[in-house]
């Protein structure tokens, strides 16, 4: 008892701004250039990596950030930023700071793992803990998709797995928002396709917003989030 | 390697098992028609004395798809048994339970997808029967529960009989996130199928490749150099830490214990980002290769290592204080989930579960790889089997894990060799390898063709023979409890489904 009090009492408030930025070595946007590119494309496992020689694009929804385009391509490197979906790439960071005037209301998620191998699950977990504090921005995990305004899948989605999504994504009230959460919800390439997959979350139901990463760090969830809310809002009009 | 024909597996099998002290490790199919025109059963025994593993063969004839189930001499192997039924299609006679395991009844009867005859990517629907496990009487009823939860956990449906407030009988119908990895991983060489081999688990990336790694190094014939070594199982125990200390911090949540579970997943957290220092990653993938590891350490990053240490291990005693001065939920805690010893010792058990019931199994002692021998750190095990003795394993495995990081940073910092990584040359073979995950021992059995691709993978994580065993530690407690049981034994779901 005594030591819950001491705690309490000593260790305050531990939640911090959110910050897009990783460590030195964190795997984010892939940038520079290289003249093997074509080895890039055949290395990535995900078919993320597209190139006709001179230039390349990355298909942040497949990409799994596992660097190996970067080791195999010298002048390739990557950034320490969380990539973003493109369309709140301008926004950012600064959204979370306006929220509370944005929202005008809460957003209410739900998570459901469409066959996910639990990393992408366990950073959402990640965001209710006192250093990233997601209630603060007025954003709550609900315990049905009844209560929900959005829900947040995780996973490639399974045969195993694909009636549950349909009839949670059925059960909810409109307007109603999907996120795809994750490389293998977004893009549905990290595992190939196989007698046990359907595929990407959006061939099941359909996606409002993709939030790259394998998995997605905390912040990236967030920023992804906040956006959700500014959608919904719109919808509401 | 012991090859027998298929009606003599039952009985061999038993002779290597003796009594269940030589640990079934895993029991799998290969589909081998294009080589030896037959259909073969593996299964992989401990031999703790050799620190190595028996290996038992059986063939199948052409006509022949039935074999004498093990699971009446050796009950560990049921489980084994409905995933061969599924996957290849070989029955075994006898079983007392032989509902699908792997797939579930949107997959029409008779499609056996690891057979070499099935593509990939085959599309197929139908419909089989699937039923759950149910007790029936006077006044029972059943709670049905998932496989969509109402927290953030992975899926999988738990149907309870219950009598009143007491749970009956608890079946759970796992395997709904099984992505057929292992047939994924089929035609491509071990560098190739190295991102899914760390995509298998979240929480047990480490575990995974590295044990994945080791199949194929054995394969090949080469060793790892030392440094390389001394990193990986660096990895290994950070992986290890910040599942336990995460766990430790999630037990509360089963019993609404705020103040623990804040300070818990503040000091997961702290080990999240360290270990995106370590490796550019929060769940330490993209250092490891067949081969060794990508990239160093350098001495800035174990300082932060280090620095990020001295405040985990203060919180976490502060965490264990908490727990320690805390009745109610030391009221909660004892008693509650009692797994016995011959329980865990039947299921073949693994790790913390199997450990806090007095079974004296650590794959870190128990084999050899990395550089554990070499290292200073105490097996810990429980004898009474309940939700305490789960937390009282995890705290003390914390305190030899906090020593064993230092230990490894020390090794790391005088071992002067560069060399990271050698060339592994791809070759047909087969090996295993094993790891010590946070939640048990974690098997890959990787068998390659002549062109170096692979053939056929088994991945057999640490979760598998304990869910089982989670069922049985539930009867006659109480529903409410349920969470706090599950939480004890803190299994993926993603690894056995794969």
């Amino acid at each position: 008892m005594f030591k819950v009090l001491e705690s309490i009492y000593k260790n305050k408030i531990v939640t911090e701004d959110i910050s897009t930025t990783g460590s030195d070595r964190m795997r984010g946007k892939i940038e520079g250039t290289s003249d093997v590119l074509g080895a890039c494309e055949t290395i990535c496992p995900a078919k993320a990596f597209e190139t006709d020689g001179n230039q390349y694009a990355i298909d942040y929804k497949k990409c799994l950030f596992c660097g190996e385009c970067v080791r195999a391509a010298q002048g390739l490197s990557h950034s320490h930023e969380d990539v973003l979906p493109e369309f709140i790439a301008a926004t950012q960071v600064a959204v979370a700071k306006e929220i509370t005037n944005k929202l005008g209301r809460s957003l209410n998620v739900r998570h459901v793992d469409a066959g996910s191998c639990n990393a992408c699950d366990f950073e959402m977990g990640a965001l209710s803990n006192p250093i990233y504090d997601l209630h603060r921005f007025g954003v709550s995990f609900v315990a049905s998709p009844r209560h929900a305004d959005l829900i947040m899948v995780t996973g490639t989605v399974t045969r195993n797995l694909e009636q549950a999504l349909k009839m949670t994504y059925e059960a909810m009230p409109e307007p109603r928002l999907v996120m795809a959460c994750g490389a293998c919800a977004a893009g549905g390439e990290t595992y190939g396709s196989t007698y046990a997959i359907v595929g990407a979350v959006s061939e099941v139901v359909p996606v409002d917003i993709y939030i790259p990463g394998c998995p997605p760090r905390p912040s990236t969830m967030i920023v992804g989030l906040l956006a959700a809310a500014d959608l919904l809002k719109e919808r509401m009009k | 390697m012991i090859k027998v024909k298929a009606d003599a597996l039952q009985g061999t099998a038993n002779i290597l098992n003796k009594n269940g002290n030589h640990a079934l490790l895993a029991m799998f199919g290969a589909d081998e028609r294009a080589t030896s025109g037959k259909l073969a059963i593996y299964c992989l025994f401990a031999h703790p004395d050799k620190r190595d593993v028996d290996i038992l063969k059986a063939e199948f004839d052409k006509n022949e798809d039935s074999y004498e189930s093990l699971t009446s001499v050796i009950p560990a192997s049921a489980w084994y048994e409905r995933e061969i039924f599924d996957m290849f299609g070989l029955k075994p006679k006898n079983h007392p339970d032989l509902r699908p395991l792997v797939l579930h009844e949107n997959f029409p009867e008779g499609f056996h997808p690891l057979l070499k005859t099935e593509p990939v990517d085959k599309q197929i629907r139908g419909t089989r029967e699937y039923e759950m496990a149910v007790s029936k009487g006077e006044g029972l009823f059943e709670v049905p529960v998932g496989p969509i939860h109402a927290g953030i956990i992975e899926p999988g449906h738990f149907r309870f009989s219950q009598a009143g407030e007491s749970m009956l009988q608890l079946d759970a119908k796992l395997f709904f996130t099984h992505r057929g990895i292992e047939k994924a991983m089929e035609g491509k060489t071990p560098f190739e199928a190295l991102a899914m081999a760390e995509r298998i688990c979240g929480a047990c990336s480490i575990a995974n490749t590295w044990s994945y790694c080791q199949a194929v190094e054995k394969i090949a014939g080469v060793t790892v150099p030392k440094k390389a070594e001394i990193i990986r199982t660096l990895l290994l125990e950070m992986e290890r830490l910040y599942n336990h200390v995460g766990d430790l911090g999630n037990i509360p949540a089963g019993v609404g214990f705020s103040p623990a579970i804040s300070l818990g997943n503040k000091l997961k957290e702290l080990l999240m980002r360290c270990n995106e220092v370590v490796t550019g990653n929060r769940f330490l993938r993209g250092m490891l290769i067949p081969g060794g590891v990508k990239f160093d350490l350098t001495e800035e990053i174990v300082t932060q290592v280090l620095a990020t240490l001295e405040d985990v291990e203060k919180g976490f005693l502060d965490l264990v204080q908490m727990m320690e001065e805390q009745d109610e939920f030391k009221d909660r805690i004892r008693t509650t989930g009692i797994l016995r010893y011959s329980t865990a010792k039947d299921l073949a058990m693994v790790g913390v579960g199997a450990r806090a019931s007095g079974i004296k199994a650590d794959s870190r002692k128990d084999f050899k790889y990395g550089i554990y021998d070499e290292l200073d750190f105490a097996l810990i095990t429980k004898e009474v089997g309940d939700v305490e003795a789960r937390i009282q394993v995890r705290i003390e495995e914390t305190k030899e894990t906090l020593k064993l990081v230092r230990q490894l940073i020390e090794k790391w910092r005088t071992t002067l060799d560069v060399q990271l990584i050698c060339e592994v040359p791809l070759k047909a073979g087969q090996a295993w390898g094993v790891t010590e995950s946070a939640r048990g021992n974690n098997v890959h059995w990787i068998t390659l063709d002549d062109n170096g691709k692979i053939d056929r993978i088994f991945i057999r994580s640490a979760s598998y023979p304990n869910w089982p065993g989670v069922a049985i530690a539930t009867n006659g407690d109480i529903i409410p409890d349920f969470p706090l049981i599950n939480k004890s034994f803190e299994l993926c779901y993603a690894c056995i489904d794969r």
